[in-house]
């Protein structure tokens, strides 16, 4: 079976998205007019979901572990939930900032429906600050600072289904900061049996995450690393919230992968990554995909080179001596730990390169040598 | 402190100019740990400030903190006709509770007296939105006498990564101003401890959310200790018509206070600490916990300090009430 869509039309769609400019799916000209035609937002308030009243006309976001203790007219750590007079808004619902189709295997997820298109959207805001943020001109600002439109759940799952997108993705940002229209969205999209993903940095308490289950088909969690003290140096959070997120959604049977972005001198010693697969292989199991991508200067961490190659194979050799059976490496087009192997077997089952998909041994979701089943969602 | 004592250990009054002229390369604040605080009660009367007598209080302040008859004359030795002078308020808490229109234009009005043209100065802060709810009429740059928030001056387009912070400046602290005068309030704040001078400088950035964890430390002092920032200001001077020890930043009814103060400094550690102080005995006053106790003491002050932004021990502080 070959990928389902033209290599052509997934490079120009990816292209505007790596932009990130205010200019919507300039790649996929089917959908150009329907996107442009929505208007532009103001800010607006939309009611926020967990947080508690405090005295003083004070708030406490419960959302994520960060607690924000809001007071009246200021805003939380993300920069978009803002309280008014002792009540708590949202101002990014139904605001997104940038709308592109994608291809899914540029999330990364690679055991999700490959080959397909994902109708990818965000709105501004970030409850962490990396400092090796790819996306910080849309994720470190305000609502007031990026344009937006003005584009409520049903219209964002019209567009989906007009691109013919059999998903959709809360991503570029980070969802949980906009989860009460991620979360809207996802209850509109399974009314219409597309599949729901988010891709996100797990940072969120246990009871928001677990009412937003429902709607969601699969979860991409960014592990940026596997120390407290590079969460607490380069991404401004905590890991063990991440952990502990990693750890509900396996339970929970969410398809889960995870992304490790290897940052040279921060978290690709050998005995980081080891113990970081070896905690996946033991709490999450064998078969969440770990994909080990490359990094690039960005944002803060200008001065460091990027990723050597050798260090990617590397890191992907000791997750995989680790145990676990689905460890890629990314950004490193004709890498061959882009493909995905039968871990009985050792066939080749689906070759990637870049954002093309090639099903070799692989179908109904089985390796066609052994027969053996691989996790994933694949229709 | 006593008069006599201030005077004798201040520069006096042409080596305290000439200290602050220095200040146009770069933050005098370390040289001249003064502070002065001005009071007039009639001043401002439930939040609204009599504008004849705020006029006259910020005289009498430049007057006794640069101990000089003109201060005119000081702020001409401050700022030169060619400077385009940003006065930075804080405008976070409507007409109640956000830096007085009033005194805003008495500065503004004493800037153009001393030969600043009406078009080189801008009144600003983060949004036309604050600037509106707190009185202020919207102008845009080039107008005499400019208004306008960051939102509309815009932002520069490259980031600026500068110790702990990483941030968008405003226009209003790159390339539109080549001086600020720093109007902040004398207040509270729910997480940082208090929200004075150095604090005030978080409106010229992108992304303050950002920079408020840790009680804003080290962020507070690593943001002013940028050239943009603690290198433009010349001049910070408290609008403490009104004081709130508790509740802030928002305007609270139950804590605020007609105070009819004015502080100024060069130093904007010391104005800092000092403010720091009055909050503490008007908390005192109010039988309120200490900001220590309260779990927020302002040690970004102290941080401030050991960058060498100025004088943060109070001994070494010349404090001279009016
Ligand atoms: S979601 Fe935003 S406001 Fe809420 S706790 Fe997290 S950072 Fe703070």
């Amino acid at each position: 079976m070959k990928h389902k869509f033209p290599r052509r039309d997934f490079l120009a769609a990816s292209a505007s998205a790596c932009a990130l400019a205010a200019c919507p799916l300039r790649g996929w000209m089917r959908s150009a007019r329907a996107v442009e035609a929505l208007p532009e937002a103001e800010i607006h308030l939309h009611p926020a979901l967990h947080w508690e009243k405090q005295p003083g006309r004070r708030v406490k976001c419960t959302l994520c572990p960060r607690e924000c203790l809001v007071d009246d007219l200021e805003r939380g750590y993300c920069g978009v939930r803002e309280n008014r007079g002792g009540d708590y808004f949202t101002l990014v619902y139904g605001r997104p900032c940038t709308l592109h189709l994608d291809p899914v295997e540029k999330k990364p997820m690679f055991h999700f429906l490959p080959g397909t298109a994902i109708f990818s959207l965000a709105t501004v805001g970030c409850n962490v600050n990396c400092k090796f943020c790819q996306n910080w001109q849309i994720s470190q600002v305000r609502p007031e600072q990026e344009k937006s439109w003005d584009a409520p759940p049903e219209k964002i799952v019209e567009l989906a289904r007009q691109q013919q997108a059999p998903s959709l993705a809360h991503t570029y940002t980070e969802p949980v900061v906009f989860y009460e229209y991620a979360k809207e969205i996802g209850r509109e999209a399974h009314k219409h049996n597309l599949k729901n993903v988010v891709i996100s940095n797990g940072y969120i308490q246990e009871k928001p995450l677990l009412e937003w289950l429902p709607f969601l088909d699969a979860v991409k969690i960014d592990l940026k690393a596997f120390t407290e003290r590079f969460y607490q140096d380069l991404v401004n959070g905590e890991l063990q919230p991440v952990l502990d997120t990693l750890k509900r959604l396996v339970r929970a049977g969410m398809w889960t992968e995870i992304v490790y972005l290897v940052i040279p001198t921060h978290n690709d010693g050998e005995a980081e990554i080891r113990e970081m697969s070896r905690w996946v292989a033991g709490e999450l199991g064998p078969e969440v995909p770990v994909h080990f991508t490359r990094f690039h200067p960005q944002y803060m961490m200008k001065a460091l080179p990027p990723t050597p190659v050798d260090t990617l194979t590397a890191a992907r050799d000791l997750a995989r001596a680790a145990g676990l059976h689905y460890v890629y490496v990314g950004n490193v087009p004709g890498h061959p730990g882009e493909h995905t192997y039968c871990p009985g077997c050792q066939t080749l089952l689906i070759r990637r390169s870049g954002f093309r998909v090639e099903f070799a041994g692989f179908s109904d979701g089985k390796c066609a040598r052994c027969g053996r089943k691989i996790p994933g969602i694949w229709s | 402190m006593d008069r006599r004592r201030f005077f004798a250990s201040a520069l006096g009054g042409a080596a305290a100019l000439a200290a602050v002229r220095c200040s146009h390369t770069g933050p005098a604040t370390t040289r001249d740990p003064r502070v002065t605080l001005v009071r007039d009660p009639a001043a401002v009367s439930a939040g609204q400030a009599d504008p004849g007598r705020t006029g006259a209080l910020l005289e009498r302040l430049i007057r006794e903190h640069f101990n000089s008859a003109d201060p005119v004359a000081v702020f001409r030795s401050l700022f030169s006709p060619r400077d385009r002078v940003g006065i930075k308020i804080n405008g976070l808490s409507g007409r109640r509770l956000s830096t007085h229109v009033e005194l805003a234009r008495a500065v503004a009005d004493l800037l153009v007296q001393a030969g600043v043209p009406a078009q080189n100065i801008l009144i600003w802060d983060r949004m036309n939105a604050d600037l509106r709810s707190a009185g202020y009429t919207l102008r845009p740059w080039g107008e005499a006498v400019a208004c306008a928030g960051c939102d509309a001056l815009g932002y520069g387009g490259d980031l600026v990564v500068h110790r702990s912070i990483g941030s968008l400046f405003s226009r209003a602290v790159t390339d539109l101003c080549t001086a600020q005068i720093n109007l902040p309030v004398l207040k509270d704040h729910g997480i940082v401890g208090v929200t004075l001078g150095m604090k005030n400088f978080f409106g010229a950035i992108h992304n303050p959310n950002k920079y408020h964890p840790d009680r804003g430390d080290p962020y507070v002092a690593d943001l002013y200790s940028h050239p943009d920032i603690g290198g433009k200001v010349r001049l910070t001077i408290v609008d403490a018509l009104e004081i709130q020890p508790e509740g802030g930043p928002p305007y609270q009814p139950r804590w605020c206070r007609d105070f009819g103060g004015l502080m100024a400094s060069t130093d904007p550690v010391a104005l800092d600490r000092l403010g720091w102080k009055l909050i503490e005995e008007q908390r005192f006053a109010e039988g309120l916990p200490t900001l220590a106790e309260a779990g927020r003491e302002p040690t970004y002050i102290r941080t401030a300090a050991a960058l060498g932004l100025g004088e943060n021990d109070m001994s070494r502080i010349v404090f001279h009430e009016a």
